[in-house]
């Protein structure tokens, strides 16, 4: 048990909470907004990020950051045509995915470790990793806590909040810039292809047992953390992979979730 | 004085013309109603005069300041969302306990405070809808067909609702009605839409004729009038004006 509390799982620990803090208050609302594509093409786009990064010999955070913000913008962009969105959206996930793959091959630096950029390394996260993940997860609770009755609003329906006077497409465009900001401060420990499934899974898993949108955010956060410092730990005995043990812990819990709540719907 | 004037207003959807030529102006505390075919551009004139549709040209002036109080058709609401009515009448300003529900009960929607929205009837959301829009104290009340899949005594009680809530406010209120013929007794003006406007007039009382309250049905009280169209033109197939 002494393996538990060597720094270096302290740290993991404190990354796996890290990423459920930051994930959760955006979370729900891909959920409420149906973006899980959305997430894709953003996350998966941020590999090739990580290639501009090792090419140019840039701080990781300053090649993937400015790729996942373009990916936002972009498709901010295509959900304000609303034409043939997932198609769209398909077409920049994968394209964005496969581009970084073929990028990563021809980069010295990275075509040994993909396999750690694709599902994540929590075990590798260092103390500078950490304070930026915990700083970047603070703003962005302020950041949606300041935008919550806009957001939430325009996310119920986008007529009544233009009639209140409140611009939805900025609402969006806020909202793409938070998740493009979360996927380059989790792309190191849950990789491209696994952020968005702690967007979605631990808000979901949270739905049957909220009555309010608020509530829904702390449920979230709850099942998150659950889930990250559950998969850790999973992860830790069984010696499995640490971000893809997150996220089937994650899935596990909402499986059951969602089979209490119906039984308990059941029954009332 | 006006609340709201439109002057030759022209909006394109998705690069097609839906309304064209289309002036219109709502002065202090009239009912205006809008009547028209499906696909004549009556809930597009809502949305833009909301700013929610952005016109190709003409103008849309608000009285400076102007509180609005829309109610759309239907509210989609995400079934993932968890929403009681009570949290939604607090988007985006919160209100107090006591105004949301003197708005609930003037919507006809009392108690209703505690219940998931994603649980309402069709009829209860709407309801709910009004009572936010109240909340806002409008001095222009737009109405998108709020009565569709209401049946007649259910519309006309509505409209009720609506006069009286007239009276308490002196707010102005533009309604679309998916009837053609059928309209709320108290509406000042009738306007038929069918992307220009096509003709506009008073409503006829109707509530003494006793084949027309066998037609509507009893416990109307009146509240429903006849629109008798008079058109100086015809439309053709694609919609064109036909002389």
């Amino acid at each position: 048990m002494s393996l538990l509390l060597t720094p270096f799982l302290i740290r993991a620990a404190l990354a796996g909470l890290g990423v459920a803090l930051a994930t959760a208050p955006l979370g729900v609302f891909v959920v409420w907004r149906r973006m899980a594509y959305f997430g894709d093409a953003i996350s998966h786009g941020a590999l090739l990020g990580v290639a501009l990064a090792l090419a140019a010999q840039l701080p990781l955070l300053w090649g993937v950051l400015p790729v996942t913000v373009a990916l936002a913008l972009g498709v901010a962009g295509l959900a304000g045509r609303g034409v043939a969105i997932d198609t769209g959206l398909g077409v920049v996930a994968h394209g964005a995915l496969a581009l970084g793959l073929v990028a990563a091959s021809f980069t010295p630096g990275l075509r040994g470790d993909l396999m750690a950029w694709l599902i994540g390394d929590i075990l590798a996260v260092g103390p500078g990793d950490l304070a930026a993940l915990w700083l970047g997860g603070a703003g962005i609770w302020a950041l949606i806590a300041w935008r919550w009755p806009a957001l939430l609003l325009s996310s119920i329906d986008a007529d009544l909040a233009v009639a209140s006077g409140i611009n939805p497409r900025r609402e969006r465009l806020i909202l793409m810039l938070a998740l493009a900001l979360v996927v380059a401060l989790a792309l190191k420990i849950v990789g491209a292809l696994l952020i968005s499934a702690l967007l979605i899974i631990p808000a979901a898993a949270a739905r049957p047992w909220a009555r309010s949108p608020e509530r829904m955010v702390a449920l979230a956060l709850i099942l998150g953390a659950l889930s990250a410092l559950g998969g850790l730990g999973v992860s830790v005995l069984a010696d499995s992979p640490a971000a893809p043990t997150i996220v089937s812990v994650a899935v596990a819990i909402f499986a059951l979730s969602h089979m209490a709540g119906a039984l308990r719907g059941g029954r009332g | 004085m006006n609340v709201l004037e439109i002057t030759d207003l022209r909006v394109d959807l998705g690069g097609r013309p839906v309304l064209h030529d289309v002036d219109l102006t709502v002065a202090a505390g009239e009912i205006v109603t809008i009547v028209g075919p499906n696909g004549s551009g009556k809930s597009t004139l809502l949305r833009t005069v909301i700013g929610a549709v952005r016109p190709v040209a003409g103008t849309i002036w608000r009285k400076p300041g102007l509180r609005l109080g829309y109610v759309p058709q239907k509210l989609a609401l995400e079934p993932t969302l968890p929403l009681n009515v009570r949290r939604f009448l607090d988007l985006p300003r919160r209100v107090n306990d006591a105004d949301a529900a003197h708005a609930l009960a003037k919507a006809g929607a009392a108690g209703l405070e505690r219940r998931q929205i994603a649980a309402l009837s069709g009829g209860q959301v709407q309801r709910v809808l009004l009572a936010r829009a109240l909340l806002n104290r409008p001095e222009l009340l737009l109405l998108d067909e709020a009565t569709q899949g209401l049946d007649q005594p259910a519309a006309a009680n509505f409209y009720r609702r609506i006069e009286e809530v007239r009276a308490e406010l002196g707010c102005a209120v533009l309604m679309v009605s998916h009837e053609l013929h059928v309209v709320m007794a108290a509406s000042d003006r009738v306007i038929c839409l069918n992307g220009h406007v096509c003709c506009a007039g008073r409503p006829e009382q109707v509530a003494d004729a006793p084949e027309y309250q066998a037609l509507f049905g009893t416990g109307t009280g009146g509240a429903l009038a006849l629109y008798r169209h008079e058109h100086g033109h015809s439309h053709d197939e694609a919609g064109e004006v036909c002389q």
